[in-house]
């Protein structure tokens, strides 16, 4: 073939494969109607464990096929995104750009993301005992934070509170009362001063401060403070003030006065959790659940953890963040796909004794069972009364490393509106603090008070 | 041409005329179709990946969503974003970047490339040294500085050297003072190796005659280097110059693996940070948008202004 002939065959290829290319991406690749060639209802889900969590995923499949097999008309493709199943800016991103999976994954603060985006459906006709059995027995305070307008947008699959969470191993080390943690946050310094002088790069105390973590922990020790992150009527910031100030000075004071939180910060999610797996850290504010991803995720010792309520400043906390996650659905689901949704939703999330709530598989497979949480049932329900027989019956957590977290119940306040824009602002403050020995409180403050009025003013 | 030679140019009639245009018109269009066909992809991929991502990024920045429903709100957003506190330190930090970044990223590749264009063995093995960085994919090569060079512990690798010299140890990343160095020397390490082999590339294209007659004129070697290699590569360093400003004023991948984001109290937020905070951290596509145009249109005039003096000096 001659050179121009070459070019020629070249470049007709070249069109028609640009041709092709556009064809099939004018093309949709699924059914509109969410069927499968077979006639089966399709629909993905996302937060499938990833590779890195083998016992989780191989539970999650397990279940998968489980389900399937009683709902031959389903099929569930499942979609895996990363260890933290909503990491903030992958969760904007897939939501802007409409690549969430049909039934998604959220924080009890994305409702109004969610909304905003336009992606949100409403569930409300097909949240019923027909298609989750144990519907009427979940905590109605739980489907009010999905609800806006008197319409359900998502189904709550696990709800926390925050308290203090302690290595029992380096209380016993340092000398302290395993039996008789921190009350207060003067008695966190002293505590983290003894846990921090056993060297060996132990932190005492550790906090958050950065990937939207720091706001959220700023969050929970202010409300610990009787405070607030916004006004009642979710207008303006309400943290510049006296108990902002002493959230961030209690933490300057551990930091730089005993330097017992350790050189380094900056820590997000996983780098605290990691810290806290290998050992090296003391105490840090968390739910209960942070010792399941201490063991599943980070390859720590649960026996190692024991919780106590939120300290509060003079005396008990005058309240803790509570939050949680759940399940929304894509706006353009058949109703089909909605009720497929909300059964694998009901088998894997809400039935006492299957999914999160198989304790018998957990306990086979050394994870913590026997955690005070999720709270998803009310008080005094059928299913309620399930779960805790099957938590008790399949208890490995000694009893007493969660008794005085139990046994003492903080207010639990929900989280503000905007949580997560407002966690990245707060960010700020609580790294100020943790890595700037000369930190003007007042200063940070105040420019994360400017920042997040701008925020709300924005989002109308 | 047979025809257009056959008959001559003065008798032709205007309806003769106008057939032989079409045809050459014709003829010049087919010849030139594989050229067009050829350029088809480029077009096609710049329009869907550049062009309209850049026009739809334009129309954001003077719209707000809300509820899935999008209004006009005319220059809000650009109201809204400059008055954000952290607008004017993303922009002083990124400027700070620049500079620095020219100062070390763009003074030390030069250097090393004399140097290397210098040696008369190994010169080859040390140019793969230097360009290996490069292969490494930034994120790692980043990590990598976090947490083996940059801890702030005693345990990390420059604070053990400091240590060792009984120098004072510096905590990097979580230093507001530091923070902006350790980020420029960290993206020199990664990036120089590029640099360096383009502008080894044009010193060996330097006649060699003009090193002789510089060394008969008695000069040294810094002089050879002001009067015969600065001026022989001047248009390779101000091509250089231009792309490094306008790479580095959009640097964002420092600061979000070596500061986690932000950093110390925004010690670390560029402008290109900050535009992802908006959009993915604050759910403000629309801010994003706008900051993003404000730094299209700096970048753009810098350019411009850039290219302008530059083309005047040639």
């Amino acid at each position: 073939m001659s050179v121009p002939q070459y070019r020629k065959v070249a470049a007709i290829a070249l069109v028609a494969g640009l041709g092709f290319s556009l064809t099939a991406c004018s093309t949709k690749g699924d059914d509109d109607s969410g069927k499968s060639a077979a006639g089966k209802t399709v629909i993905t889900v996302d937060c499938q464990p990833d590779g890195s969590q083998k016992d989780l995923l191989k539970n999650w499949n397990d279940d998968v096929a489980a389900f399937e097999k009683e709902n031959p008309d389903i099929t569930i493709k499942s979609v895996s995104v990363g260890q933290q199943c909503n990491n903030p800016p992958d969760f904007t991103a897939r939501l802007t750009g409409g690549t969430q999976t049909d039934v998604f994954y959220g924080y009890m603060t994305d409702l109004q993301q969610v909304l905003d985006s336009g992606q949100a459906l409403d569930i409300t006709q097909y949240a019923t005992k027909d298609n989750i059995p144990s519907w009427d027995s979940v905590d109605p305070a739980l489907k009010a934070v999905f609800t806006d307008g008197g319409k359900i947008y998502a189904v709550p699959t696990k709800n926390y509170s925050m308290g203090l969470l302690y290595n029992k191993t380096l209380f016993t080390k340092a000398g302290l009362d395993v039996n008789n943690p921190p009350k207060t946050w003067a008695d966190v310094r002293t505590a983290a001063k003894k846990i921090a002088a056993l060297g060996g790069g132990v932190s005492g105390y550790s906090e958050y401060s950065a990937g939207n973590t720091g706001g959220w922990h700023f969050t929970a020790e202010l409300y610990s403070q009787g405070g607030q992150i916004l006004s009642a009527d979710n207008k303006k910031a309400d943290f510049n003030n006296a108990q902002g100030k002493q959230v961030l000075q209690n933490l300057k004071d551990m930091r730089y006065g005993d330097n017992s939180m350790g050189t380094r910060q900056l820590l997000q999610w996983a780098d605290l959790l990691t810290n806290a797996a290998g050992g090296k850290v003391g105490m840090f504010v968390g739910a209960p659940d942070a010792t399941t991803a201490i063991v599943q995720q980070f390859q720590g010792k649960y026996q190692d953890w024991a919780m106590a309520p939120l300290p509060g400043q003079d005396g008990a906390a005058k309240g803790t963040l509570g939050g949680g996650e759940g399940y929304f659905f894509r706006k353009d689901l058949t109703p089909e796909q909605v009720k497929a949704g909300l059964k694998w939703i009901a088998f894997e999330k809400l039935t006492p004794g299957k999914g999160q709530f198989d304790y018998a598989r957990a306990k086979t497979q050394n994870q913590p069972v026997g955690l005070p949480q999720p709270l998803l049932f009310a008080n005094g329900t059928e299913a309620q009364k399930q779960e805790l027989d099957a938590r008790k019956a399949n208890q490995n957590v000694p009893s007493e490393n969660f008794g005085l977290f139990e046994a003492t119940p903080v207010p639990i306040k929900g989280e503000p509106v905007n949580a997560q824009a407002i966690y990245a602002v707060l960010d700020s403050a609580m790294s100020g603090v943790l890595t700037n020995p000369n930190a003007n409180i007042d200063e940070l403050l105040k420019t994360a008070e400017t920042k997040t009025n701008q925020l709300l003013a924005s989002n109308g | 041409m047979a025809t257009m030679t056959s008959v001559p140019e003065t008798k032709r009639t205007p309806r003769v005329y106008a057939v032989k245009v079409q045809t050459r018109r014709g003829r010049k269009l087919r010849d030139n179709l594989t050229g067009y066909a050829f350029l088809i992809g480029a077009i096609f991929c710049f329009a869907l990946f550049s062009w309209f991502p850049m026009i739809r990024g334009i129309v954001m920045s003077f719209q707000h969503t809300k509820r899935g429903v999008t209004s006009w709100v005319g220059f809000d957003n650009y109201t809204r974003i400059v008055q954000d506190p952290s607008f004017w330190t993303a922009w002083k930090n990124t400027f700070y970047f620049t500079v620095l970044a020219l100062i070390l990223g763009y003074l030390v590749p030069f250097v090393v490339a004399i140097l290397l264009n210098e040696l008369r063995h190994g010169k080859g093995y040390l140019r793969i040294l230097v360009y290996l960085p490069v292969m490494l994919p930034p994120a790692s090569a980043l990590f990598l500085f976090k947490y083996y060079a940059y801890d702030p512990s005693d345990a990390g690798l420059f604070n053990a050297i400091l240590k060792f010299l009984h120098l004072p140890t510096s905590e990097w990343m979580q230093s507001p003072t530091m923070t902006m160095p350790a980020m420029v020397l960290a993206s020199t390490w990664m990036n120089m190796g590029g640099a360096v082999l383009i502008y080894l590339a044009s010193l060996q294209n330097i006649p060699g005659e003009l090193y002789e007659a510089a060394e008969l004129d008695g000069a040294g070697i810094f002089r050879r280097i002001w009067n015969v290699t600065i001026p022989q590569t001047r248009l390779i360093l101000a091509l250089l110059a231009m792309l490094q400003i306008v790479a580095t004023m959009q640097v964002f991948i420092e600061p979000l693996i070596l500061a986690n984001g932000a950093g110390t109290q925004d010690s670390a937020t560029s402008v290109a940070y900050l535009i992802y905070q908006h959009g993915f951290f604050q759910n403000d596509l629309n801010g994003a948008a706008a900051l993003g145009v404000i730094m299209l249109l700096v970048l753009a005039a810098f350019s411009a202004v850039y290219v302008r003096l530059t083309t005047k000096q040639d």
